[in-house]
């Protein structure tokens, strides 16, 4: 299996430095996707990576093989990469069967076994082989596409938001697809994605990237239930933010005393509770009640499997009422109007107080 | 020709297009620019040459006053009218129920085909009191129409409806929607077409000289066949280059930096066609009569002249002239895509302010009219490469600086059916930088590569101006046959050199519907 290793990697486009000392390990056979926003860097590189792209300095090692390096880098012909673009960039003038054979040896070109085996790797029906590109929908062309990086066996594949240019439907069911070819055929995957449900279902390892460094790299549950700052707790799911006081493991707020996960804390903080964490139910001492708090309920977006509660809380001594978001099964969404007591499952984050000058994180 | 600009949306950093080969590719280009703004200094040079005093005494006359006014006259009243006639008949083809759109489109654009020489000759021949100002608008306004109608149609084509449907949802009626919505999008079309037609009028030779109604163009060459006063030649021809540069100057300031980008995905709406009604007939009859002007009569007059018992017909002598302007032709094509290819590969990278001056004088060094182009090059010849004197090579270099841009603008069109990154897919799969231009630029590009040697191939077939003053003693072209028999008045003479011509020409109009984009 083969490892990918990024050491000290800076770039530029122009006079404009992208990425800062930039260090990342893939280990083989697994799968790491950079998450960050548009802009951030990590198309670069993974640009980089691929051979596209000189980077100003720094190491990138595929296995035992130094593919970049001071004053070195490796064509990108040569470094034996399968590389997957959000376009998919099907070369329009060849037909599926032509599109697949293209990075291969003119004798095993026309070997219709080989395109059969990689287009059923894909999911897709070996009838498509004598297709053009522009008769296949955008979920079968990225397959195509994939199946054409596959073709020649690369050690490491490298994906650029290759679902990106997908509408919602298609995309979860080509991820399947593509995810289900990727592990059958062992290559050590690099995605990049600025979609946080992508990375965290595709990945085996996230690394959070904002102005062109790494701010946390690690399994999906860690960075989702442990994220270093705010704002990659934000970058990573939805988010709601109450003022609260720390005591040790646990922290003080207006919905009661809870657990944190972490580091203790002690002083003003800032509480970060995930929608789902936030429980509701029947109000404070009606029969079953596990409320912390009565609230009323402000608005309710309903999605059909599961719904985003607006609350409002009682306001504190300290400035206005807070506002929460819940996420319940949507069989079980209230009515806007209606109490219902509101309560916290499970540790929560807490990070040092700071003065928001934006609104907070809004969870839609 | 630009009239969209996509908008740049939030999103991965600019991608630089790999670039092929750095120093050769950027040495090749220089080296085309050098040579197309090559006539502009040897003009200049020459005309100040003869002393400072001696060049303003040459332009303060009353001979070049009349010229001036001539000329100014000419191109203002033309192409205003090429504008109304092209923007009226692209809206009623493209945006009218009506009927027979795509028959009319076609015979609305192939009076391209015809030399506007040709045409001049055609109405002259049969009436030839024809002369002056009038007949001078007349003929080059059917002749150069097209040009207008052409970008305009095709941004027609191009607009979203949504637009409109916003418009008429804020309460504007269909006129206001038209005035306020759909015109300002067809400006830079509109702006684009004119100042193809005014570049034409200002380079116009052999309309005018038939029509003998004198402009710069004429008198360059009057000067010089008459005198050999290559001096006197300059300072006017530096006068036309003037007035080149402030047609340009007009439509970029007209044109403004304002880009009408098209924000969000989704698909094109195509408009429904707004219907006619009680002025159907009106309309039609009005296409027809400009069809029958700007197309019947060319082909009833070169019909006649054809079919006129009596006319002398050198038949070898017609072959012979074939034969060279198939010969100069296919030479010119060659060359001219040739010299384009690297300029197009480098104006593909990354916008620098090198690429745009690059960008710029190819354009600029080749709106200049034949005329300049060939005094420019045969001044060149008398003085510094006497060996070049009356060459066909020296013919051939003229016809590539001339129509360099068409080859470019084809060159480009086609390289970017090729875009960069499917040479990186190329590249990611193991082809060497070289075998992905080979295994996918080439072929993807090799249609558009092929239209840009048809559009050079049939642009020198008519070209005269240059031809005239260029060609190798001895050597005749077909519009150069074509010019000596109709100047003593020989139509009859003449009609078989017009006849090649149009048919030689004849499959541009159909490159150029096909094209989105008009250089001609």
């Amino acid at each position: 299996m083969t490892r990918l290793v990024v050491t000290g990697v800076s770039a530029s486009y122009g006079s404009t430095q992208v990425l800062h000392d930039v260090g990342l390990t893939v280990e083989g056979g697994s799968t790491t996707a950079i998450l960050g926003a548009s802009g951030c860097g990590k198309t670069t590189l993974l640009r980089v990576v691929a051979g596209f792209h000189a980077a100003d300095a720094g190491e990138v090692r595929i296995g035992d093989r130094t593919v970049a390096g001071p004053g070195f880098a490796m064509p990108p012909e040569r470094r034996g990469i399968g590389y997957l673009s959000q376009e998919g960039n099907l070369f329009p003038h060849l037909t599926v069967a032509g599109n697949i054979g293209f990075g291969l040896p003119r004798a095993e070109r026309r070997d219709r076994a080989r395109t059969a085996e990689l287009l059923e790797l894909v999911g897709l029906p070996v009838a498509l082989a004598d297709r053009r590109p522009e008769q296949l929908s955008g979920g079968q062309q990225q397959r195509v596409a994939l199946a054409r990086a596959l073709a020649r066996r690369p050690e490491l594949v490298l994906l650029d938001e290759p679902f990106g240019s997908l509408d919602a439907g298609l995309r979860s069911t080509t991820r399947r697809a593509v995810a289900d070819a990727l592990s059958a055929a062992g290559a050590t995957v690099l995605l990049v994605t600025h979609d946080q449900d992508e990375a965290l279902s595709f990945a085996d390892q996230v690394a959070i990237m904002r102005d062109g460094r790494f701010v946390q790299v690690g399994a999906p549950k860690e960075v989702y239930s442990t994220p270093v700052d705010r704002a990659t707790a934000g970058v990573l799911g939805e988010l709601v933010i109450l003022p609260g006081h720390g005591d040790g493991d646990h922290v003080i707020t207006i919905l009661g005393r809870l657990p944190v996960a972490g580091a203790d804390v002690t002083g003003a903080v800032d509480v970060a509770v995930r929608p789902e964490q936030v429980l509701i139910g029947p109000a404070v001492g009606a029969v079953g009640s596990v409320g912390a708090v009565d609230a009323v309920v402000d608005a309710v977006d309903y999605f059909g499997h599961d719904a985003l509660v607006r609350i409002v809380l009682p306001a504190g001594p300290e400035g206005p009422a807070p506002v929460v978001f819940s996420r319940v099964v949507g069989d079980d969404a209230p009515t806007p109007g209606q109490l219902v007591g509101v309560s916290v499952r499970g540790p929560v984050q807490a990070f040092p107080h700071t003065v928001v000058l934006l609104a907070p994180t809004d969870p839609t | 020709m630009t009239t969209t600009t996509p908008g740049r949306l939030a999103g991965p950093a600019p991608r630089r297009h790999p670039s092929p080969a750095g120093g050769a590719l950027v040495l090749a280009a220089v080296l085309v620019t050098a040579v197309s703004v090559l006539p502009i200094v040897v003009v200049l040079v020459n005309a100040l040459g003869q002393g400072w005093s001696e060049a303003v005494a040459d332009v303060v006359r009353p001979r070049v006053w009349e010229l001036l006014r001539n000329t100014v006259s000419l191109v203002v009243v033309s192409t205003s009218a090429c504008a109304v006639l092209g923007v009226t008949c692209a809206w009623l083809v493209e945006r009218t129920g009506l009927p027979g759109a795509g028959w009319w489109r076609v015979l609305l654009v192939a009076p391209l085909a015809v030399p506007a020489f040709v045409n001049a000759y055609a109405w002259v021949s049969l009436r030839p009191a024809m002369t002056g100002l009038g007949g001078a608008v007349l003929i080059t306004t059917l002749s150069y129409y097209p040009l207008v109608f052409l970008p305009v149609s095709a941004a027609l084509r191009g607009l979203d409806r949504s637009w409109e449907d916003t418009a008429r949802s804020l309460g504007l009626g269909r006129w206001r929607t038209f005035a306020r919505i759909v015109l300002p999008q067809l400006r830079p079309a509109v702006l684009g077409g004119c100042l193809l037609v005014a570049l034409h009028l200002l380079a116009e030779f052999g309309v005018l000289a038939m029509l003998q109604f004198p402009t710069f163009t004429t008198a360059i060459l009057d000067q010089y066949e008459a005198a050999f006063d290559t001096g006197t030649g300059s300072v006017l021809a530096l006068v036309l280059v003037a007035l080149c540069v402030a047609v340009l100057t007009i439509e970029h300031v007209w044109r403004g930096r304002r880009g009408h980008a098209r924000i969000g995905a989704g698909v094109i709406r195509r408009p429904e066609p707004a219907t006619l009604g009680r002025w159907l007939v009106p309309g039609v009859s009005a296409l027809a009569v400009l069809v029958v002007l700007a197309l019947g009569v060319p082909v009833y007059s070169l019909g006649h002249w054809l079919t006129t018992p009596g006319a002398t017909v050198d038949g070898s002598a017609l072959a012979a002239a074939l034969g060279s302007t198939i010969g100069l032709a296919l030479a010119a094509a060659a060359v001219t895509c040739v010299a384009a290819f690297p300029v197009a590969l480098l104006l593909r990278q990354r916008q620098s302010a090198f690429t745009t001056s690059i960008e710029r004088l190819c354009y600029l060094a080749s709106s200049l009219p034949g005329v300049v182009v060939g005094l420019a090059l045969v001044l060149l010849a008398i003085r510094w490469v006497t060996g070049l004197y009356q060459s066909a090579t020296l013919l051939v270099i003229a016809y590539a600086i001339l129509f360099l841009p068409r080859a470019l603008v084809a060159i480009r069109t086609a390289l970017a059916q090729a875009p960069g990154a499917l040479l990186e897919s190329a590249r990611a799969l193991g082809d060497s930088p070289a075998r992905a231009v080979v295994r996918v630029v080439v072929p993807l590009a090799l249609p558009g590569i092929l239209a840009g040697l048809a559009l050079v191939f049939m642009a020198t077939t008519t070209e005269l101006t240059a031809t005239l003053l260029l060609a190798p003693t001895g050597t005749q072209t077909l519009a150069t046959g074509f010019w000596a028999a109709s100047s003593s008045l020989d139509y009859g003479a003449a009609a078989p050199y017009a006849v090649a011509m149009v048919l030689l020409s004849a499959p541009m109009t159909w490159l150029l519907l096909r094209q989105r984009t008009v250089i001609a």
